[in-house]
């Protein structure tokens, strides 16, 4: 939990949590995003949270950053502060202030009520203020900087780094565009707060290494780049699209390229075709879209062709909740298709960890000649982190088309290898050229539905992913070894579950958190931790279902026979907070 | 495709792979005689052919085939090609199919295949029924047809494969009947050498459950082969070739041969302009260097 207590120096902070509440056009994300940078380059840890509605445009909006000079793992349970734009954000978001914490309003806007938790009112005319600054016309725009000027000056943040990041960012517009900018910048930092101090915060330590910050579809995208993928195909939908669109415009300058489609159904089959054709590619979409892509992976899983796919998921079945976070695609993600079609399954935890899942899948993809899912989830795709640049010595992966003559010897389908296809343009020796197929086949090829062969092809699928989990590394692992109570979690749920172990350690219990990467498979021997905990806690934002589970406690149940693993559900389309965690497992501990 | 690369010269033998799964008297035998013929003409490099398909008696074609082949689910083997085309220029895609899997389950993407211009070549053995789950109607299927989903007779207006893809904007379009051996390999010769995307709409007879089905088209059986007379036409024309599409619903058979011909830039040169342009901006920057260069941009 963000505490702005517990400084680093008596007159320094080591973390605080400010949210921005206004509507989406007053560009109060692009005030996060510019804190974010801020950070990647001081190095400072940052993690940001937003809300946008789900309409075209307009409507209310908030975007949460969580500034730290230490590790900063979620985006802050409380604010401790709170910029309200409007009086409607000033009603609904009052309450996310923590007990003292300061709330600047728009004196232009909001009338203030009577709080009684201590909490420091400063009323500050952003609107006459901007307005006046930058001349008649300004209304609205401007706005968002002359708040960031504000903030930098009360936490003293660099401000000449960070006119340089707004430089950087309205450079490319219009002179006037980049003007009206730093006089509104200029005009928040320097606007007289009396009625508190300001508030350094503590350098953050970059021990030498470069920083960057960025959201997680970026990093995913940039990922499958560095992993050796160059060719993909998909249609938009929330929140994967800013995958597709950055692919766009990036494959090409790889010499590659990522085609929009008429459907999902098109875009996986031309994924599909491409990664045949030689190519790894890359599809992707979100919930609804996986759906309708199921077919075709059974297919990919029967044929045995290399791909990747991503799966950012977002809330409810249907349409659900668009532009909200959830985890319930996992039993979609590993079955669904028809038939047994076996295929891998990872999930990211962090936005940085977006890269290194994305490189991952993609040797996954090609070693084990399988579809390989990444499941992402709508907290992570949209939250800006800061955090090292990822090593491109060690996870650079060089792009190859591989078109070398295949002999006699040549199966497509061996059962006793592993699959690797003849892709077109390649020559064989004796003129036998191979069909690639979704029917059942023999090693050759050829259509098959003799009973002992189909039993044979589908071992040789399922032992693949068996083969994968012996050479899987370990799930990150934190807090004690044994004792009490043990943490299992997957995908963004990371940072607060990490945090909640630590606040339950502190408070004397013995607990642990493992955080599964490899979804499905699983690793090998996994079950033998759980036997050293009194009790096994399972949190996903997913439902407890007919059964009493989330999806991740229905596998590990199913596949460890474990009655001590337990649920904690959460689908309010939003993340878990920390003191909620901290709560359930007191509950259980208390039994 | 344009311009084949020379190659040594294939020989049918060297062509053939499994023995064709049809029924006796399948008009898809004689498609499957005249893609040899052309292949073996063209001289395309044994490895560079690719056959692609989806789902029905005609989408076993790949099997049929000694060729790199891939044979898919059903109704979408025109994503998957242009997959393949788009990502490998350099390779001969040819997409076989029925009219059930071609314009009824994937309806939707011939006609943005065809808009896209992708570098292909299409060849749709339409029947006009479901051959191989046993004689349901197709969308092709004439009002009236008995089968086993319309035992009263079909019902539902049946589409005009040739005026949907002259709508769409497919830069060739042809009509030929697999009873005329030497109209079709005209067809798929022009079709190959097409760039662009270019179908060629084939009336192939279901001898088990849709016998007699062309017979108007066949004058061995007292029918008329028609041709297109392409000296009198503008070929470039999509309201003439819409006029011609329209003769074979008021009057089946209508006529044989190319429909539509024209240039239009392809989706594989316009991407590969892309790329080329892009490379150049990129210069001898390695792969990972710009990837490197973006990292700095994000500091």
């Amino acid at each position: 939990m963000a505490n702005s207590t517990a400084s680093a120096t008596p007159d320094t902070l080591k973390n605080a949590v400010i949210r921005l509440a206004g509507y989406s056009q007053d560009g109060i994300q692009s005030v996060g995003a510019f804190l974010a940078q801020l950070a990647g380059s001081t190095a400072s840890e940052v993690m940001t949270y937003m809300t946008i509605p789900a309409t075209i445009s307009g409507g209310a909006s908030i975007f949460q950053v969580h500034l730290g000079s230490g590790e900063v793992l979620h985006p802050g349970d409380q604010a401790d502060m709170l910029v309200a734009f409007y009086q409607d954000s000033y009603d609904n978001h009052l309450d996310s202030l923590r007990t003292g914490g300061i709330c600047i309003y728009d004196s232009d806007q909001v009338e203030k009520v009577l709080d009684e938790r201590g909490i420091t009112h400063i009323g500050v005319p952003f609107t006459s203020a901007t307005i006046e600054a930058l001349g008649g016309s300004a209304k609205n725009r401007g706005k968002n900087i002359f708040v960031l000027g504000m903030l930098c000056a009360i936490y003293e943040l660099d401000r000449e780094k960070m006119s340089a990041i707004i430089a950087k960012k309205f450079g490319g517009k219009s002179e006037g565009v980049l003007r009206n900018a730093m006089i509104a910048f200029d005009t928040g930092y320097a606007w007289p707060i009396q009625s508190i101090q300001h508030m350094p915060m503590a350098p953050g330590e970059s021990k030498g290494k470069k920083r960057i910050s960025a959201d997680g579809n970026t990093m995913l995208a940039l990922g499958l780049i560095a992993g050796g993928c160059r060719y993909g195909a998909a249609y938009p939908i929330t929140p994967w699209t800013s995958i597709m669109e950055l692919l766009r415009s990036e494959f090409p300058k790889y010499g590659g390229s990522f085609i929009q489609c008429e459907d999902e159904l098109a875009a996986v089959c031309m994924a599909i075709g491409m990664s045949y054709a030689g190519h790894l590619a890359v599809t992707g979409s979100s919930g609804p879209g996986l759906a309708l892509k199921s077919e075709a992976l059974g297919y990919a899983s029967m044929a045995e062709i290399p791909l990747v796919v991503v799966n950012v998921q977002r809330g409810g079945p249907s349409t659900g909740l668009p532009t909200s976070v959830e985890q319930s695609d996992l039993m979609q993600a590993i079955y669904g298709s028809h038939g047994d079609a076996p295929r891998v399954v990872l999930a990211p935890r962090s936005v940085k960890d977006c890269f290194y899942t994305a490189v991952r899948a993609c040797q996954i993809a090609k070693e084990y000649s399988t579809p390989v899912i990444i499941l992402s989830d709508q907290a992570i795709a949209t939250r800006i982190e800061a955090f090292t640049e990822p090593d491109l010595d060690k996870w650079w992966v060089d792009y190859e088309l591989d078109q070398s003559e295949k002999g006699p010897e040549f199966k497509p389908y061996p059962l006793e290898k592993m699959t690797r296809h003849s892709p077109p343009g390649s020559p064989s020796t004796e003129g036998k050229y191979p069909v690639v197929t979704g029917l059942e086949h023999d090693e050759w090829g050829h259509p098959s539905g003799n009973p002992k062969n189909h039993a044979a092809m589908t071992a040789k699928r399922r032992e693949k992913l068996i083969k994968l989990s012996h050479s899987l590394p370990a799930p990150s692992f934190h807090g004690d070894y044994e004792g009490d109570l043990l943490f299992v979690g997957w995908g963004s749920t990371y940072g607060p579950v990490k945090e909640a172990t630590q606040a339950l350690r502190d408070k004397g219990y013995k607990i642990g958190c493992m955080h599964i990467h490899n979804l499905h498979p699983l690793r090998a021997g996994l079950g033998d931790i759980f036997g050293r905990y009194r009790h096994v806690l399972v949190p996903e934002m997913n439902d407890s279902g007919v059964y009493g589970y989330g999806q991740l406690a229905t596998l590990l149940r199913a596949k460890l026979c474990d009655p001590r693993i337990q649920s904690f559900n959460k689908t309010e389309g939003l993340g878990f907070r920390v003191v909620e965690l901290v709560d359930e497992a007191e509950k259980i501990l208390a039994v | 495709m344009s311009s084949p690369a020379p190659a040594e010269k294939l020989t049918k033998k060297q062509l053939k792979a499994d023995k064709p799964t049809w029924c006796p008297g399948c008009g898809d035998f004689s498609v499957l005689a005249s893609f040899f013929n052309i292949v073996q003409k063209l001289e395309i490099p044994h490895e560079k052919i690719v056959c692609v398909s989806g789902i029905g008696c005609s989408s076993r074609f790949p099997y049929f085939v000694n060729s790199h082949g891939i044979h898919f689910i059903h109704g979408r083997a025109l994503p998957l090609a242009t997959g393949i085309s788009l990502s490998r220029p350099d390779l001969h895609v040819f997409v076989f199919g029925g009219d059930g899997d071609g314009y009824s389950i994937g309806g939707n993407h011939l006609t943005h295949a065809a808009r896209k211009n992708v570098n292909l070549s299409y060849v749709v053995m339409d029947n006009q029924v479901y051959g191989l789950t046993k004689n349901q109607t197709s969308p092709t299927t004439p009002i009236g047809r008995k089968s086993k989903t319309d035992p009263r007779g079909a019902i539902d207006r049946p589409i005009n494969p040739m005026a949907q893809l002259v709508a769409s904007g497919a830069t060739f379009i042809a009509r030929t009947h697999t009873t005329q051996i030497k109209h079709m390999d005209e067809m798929f010769e022009r079709a190959i050498l097409h760039p662009g995307f270019a179908v060629v709409e084939t009336l192939s007879e279901c001898s088990m459950f849709y016998p007699g089905a062309f017979d108007a088209g066949n004058p061995r059986k007292g029918g008329r082969f028609e041709l297109v007379d392409e000296q009198s036409r503008n070929m470039e024309s999509t309201a003439e070739a819409m006029t011609l599409a329209e003769e074979t619903e008021t009057d089946f058979p209508g006529k044989f041969g190319v429909y539509l011909e024209c240039k239009r830039p392809t989706k594989n040169d316009l991407e590969r302009a892309w790329i080329d342009d892009e490379r150049a901006r990129v210069g001898d920057t390695s792969d990972r260097d710009l990837m490197r260069e973006r990292f700095d941009a994000m500091r």
